[in-house]
C-alpha cells in the first residue's frame, strides 16, 4: 500500500479552484474587462492586469496537447500506480490544464486525442479533476 | 552602452567531480574558488563581487561569505535554474562596468550523487500540478519530447544520437566516468522512465562544483592567465511550471541567443565550439534549433550521422556534457568551464584546433529560464 497522495497547501485563488472541483466544476477565469481567458486562476488578468475576473465552469472537453507516461513513480505515493499518464489538455474554451489520464491503456494515448473531465475525491476535503477518453 | 568586450574570465576551475570525497556542497564551491583564484593569480582578499546559486542553500551568497570569510561589496544569487551561472556572467559584467565591483567570483557546488535519494529540494510545487505524480524535471521533458515528435516527426532514435555523440566526446575526456561507447540501440532499449524518455536520454547524476573569476579587460592585462573575453550575453524567461509553457517546442532560447549574437556581432555559423544544456537529449535538440543551428523541427535529422560528435561539423559539448561527463544539478558552470578550456587550448585529446569563438547556452527548469554567453580568446 503506497503512502497517501500529496495534498497541496492551498492559498487564495488556489482554494477557490479546488473548492469548485469538489463541486464538480472545472473552472477557469474570464476577464470582464478584456475577455482574456485565464488558467490557472490569478489575482490579476494575464493580459490587462485587471482584478475584475470571474470564475467560469468549463464543459470539461478538450484534446491532449501532450503527455508523458511514468514508468517510474514520481513519488513513493504513486508506486502502486505505474505506469500512469499525465496529460496537458487544451480545453475547448481555449485554456490549458494539467491532470492525469485514466481508463486508457498507456499505449493508446496520442497527442490530439479527445478527452473529458471527471472528478475524484482524494480525501473527504480534496477533489482533483482527471481526464478520460471522450465517450463518443 | 553594452557589456560587449568589457570583461574577461581570468580564472576557471572545476572542483573534484563525480563523488565528493567527504566534502559538502559549499566545500566543493570553496575548493573550486581556491583553484580558480590560483589560476588567475589572485587572492581571496581581491574578491569584491560574489555570485552563486544553489539547490542546497536558501541564501547561498551569505553561506559562501561566511564559509570563506569573503566580504563582497557586490552580491548576487540570482537563481533561474541550471543556467544561473551564465546569467551571472552578464550580471557580473554589468556590475564591473558600473564600478560596483572589480573582481567577481561565480561559484557552484553540489553533492547530488553522494546524496542520492536524500536530497530535499527547496523547489515549490504548483498546486495545479502537485496532485498528479509528475517526476521533476523528466516528466516535463517527456511532454516536451512527445509534442516535438507529434509536430515534427522526431524519433527516439534521433534523440538517442545526441546521447551517443556525447559519449563519444566523453571517451576523449579522461575525467569522464564511462569509458565504453554507447549505441542508439543501447539508448532506446534502456529503461523507460517518463515516456518517451529512457534512462540514457537523461543526464548523469554526479557531484561537482566549479568557479570562475571575472574582471575588467584592463585588469586582465595585469594577470598571468590567458583571458577569455565576454563578447555577448543575453537572458530571457517566460514560465516556471510546465503548465505555464504555452509552446512546448519553441523556447526563449531564441530571444536570449539573439540578444547575445547582436551584442557580439556574430551568428550561429561563426562558432568553433558549442555548449548547450543537455540535461536530456530533447533539451539539447530544442536548444540547437532555437539557437539557430537548424530550422525549427529539423533538430532530429540535424543530429544524425555524427554531426555533433567528434569529427562532425559542429562540435557540441566536447567534454561529454551532462549526458556523459558531469551533471551535479546545475550544469551551466560545466558548459562555461569547457568553453574556457577549448578557448585556452587546454582541452587535451578533445581540443578543437584553433578554437576562437564559443557559444554557451543554458536553460533553467524545463526550458523556462535562458542565458547565453558568447566567449572568445580574442578581443571583440
Ligand atoms: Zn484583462
Amino acid at each position: 500500500m503506497a503512502a497517501t497522495k500529496p495534498i497541496p497547501t492551498l492559498r487564495g485563488e488556489e482554494k477557490v479552484y479546488f473548492e469548485e472541483a469538489k463541486n464538480g466544476r472545472l473552472v477557469y477565469q474570464l476577464c470582464r474587462d478584456c475577455a482574456q481567458r485565464i488558467f490557472y486562476p490569478r489575482t490579476v488578468c494575464t493580459n490587462c492586469m485587471s482584478e475584475n475576473l470571474e470564475y467560469v465552469a468549463s464543459a470539461g472537453k478538450g484534446t491532449i496537447y501532450s503527455f508523458t507516461t511514468l514508468h517510474v513513480p514520481g513519488h513513493p505515493e504513486f508506486a502502486d500506480d505505474v505506469p500512469y499518464t499525465v496529460v496537458l489538455v487544451d480545453l475547448e474554451e481555449g485554456v490549458r490544464v494539467l491532470a492525469d489520464l485514466v481508463d486508457c491503456d498507456p499505449d493508446d494515448v496520442k497527442v490530439g486525442m479527445s478527452v473529458e473531465v471527471l472528478f475524484e475525491a482524494v480525501t473527504e476535503d480534496f477533489t482533483v479533476p482527471r481526464f478520460r477518453p471522450s465517450a463518443q | 552602452m553594452s557589456i560587449r568586450d568589457t570583461v574577461a574570465i581570468v580564472g576557471a576551475a572545476e572542483s573534484d567531480v563525480w563523488e565528493s570525497q567527504g566534502r559538502s556542497p559549499i566545500g566543493l564551491m570553496a575548493q573550486a574558488i581556491k583553484r580558480a583564484l590560483d589560476d588567475a593569480g589572485l587572492r581571496k582578499d581581491d574578491v569584491d563581487g560574489l555570485f552563486t546559486a544553489s539547490s542546497y542553500y536558501h541564501m547561498p551568497a551569505l553561506n559562501l561569505s561566511e564559509y570563506l570569510k569573503i566580504f563582497p561589496r557586490y552580491v548576487d544569487s540570482t537563481t533561474i535554474g541550471g543556467c544561473s551561472f551564465v546569467s551571472h556572467i552578464q550580471h557580473a559584467a554589468a556590475a564591473i562596468q558600473a564600478g560596483l565591483c572589480e573582481v567577481a567570483v561565480i561559484a557552484y557546488g553540489s553533492t547530488q550523487r553522494s546524496d542520492r535519494g536524500k536530497l530535499v529540494s527547496m523547489a515549490e510545487w504548483l498546486p495545479y500540478e502537485e496532485p498528479y505524480g509528475l517526476q521533476h524535471p523528466i516528466s516535463s521533458f517527456g511532454m516536451i519530447a512527445h509534442r516535438h515528435m507529434a509536430e515534427y516527426g522526431t524519433t527516439s532514435e534521433q534523440l538517442a544520437e545526441i546521447a551517443v555523440s556525447a559519449r563519444q566526446w566523453a571517451m576523449k575526456n579522461p575525467k569522464a566516468p564511462y569509458p565504453r561507447p554507447l549505441t542508439v540501440e543501447d539508448v532506446v532499449s534502456s529503461r523507460m522512465v517518463s515516456s518517451p524518455l529512457h534512462k540514457f536520454d537523461c543526464c548523469l547524476v554526479t557531484d561537482g562544483g566549479g568557479a570562475m573569476v571575472i574582471t575588467s579587460v584592463d585588469r586582465a592585462k595585469d594577470l598571468n592567465s590567458k583571458p577569455i573575453y565576454v563578447l555577448g550575453a543575453g537572458e530571457a524567461a517566460n514560465h516556471r511550471n510546465i503548465l505555464g509553457m504555452d509552446d512546448l517546442t519553441t523556447t526563449e532560447a531564441v530571444s536570449s541567443s539573439q540578444r547575445a549574437y547582436a551584442m557580439a556581432g556574430v551568428g550561429p555559423a561563426d562558432f568553433d565550439t558549442v555548449h548547450v544544456y543537455d540535461a536530456f537529449t530533447i533539451s539539447a535538440l530544442i536548444q540547437l534549433e532555437d539557437l539557430g543551428f537548424c530550422k525549427k523541427g529539423e533538430g532530429g535529422s540535424f543530429v544524425e550521422n555524427g554531426r555533433i560528435a567528434p569529427g562532425g561539423e559542429l562540435p557540441v559539448n566536447t567534454n561529454g556534457g551532462g549526458l556523459s561527463y558531469c551533471h551535479p544539478g546545475m550544469l551551466s558552470m560545466f558548459l562555461l568551464l569547457e568553453a574556457v578550456a577549448q578557448l585556452r587550448d587546454e582541452a587535451g585529446e578533445r581540443q578543437i584546433p584553433d578554437a576562437q569563438l564559443s557559444l554557451v547556452h543554458g536553460m533553467g527548469g524545463a526550458l523556462a529560464g535562458h542565458a547565453t554567453a558568447v566567449l572568445s580568446n580574442r578581443r571583440g
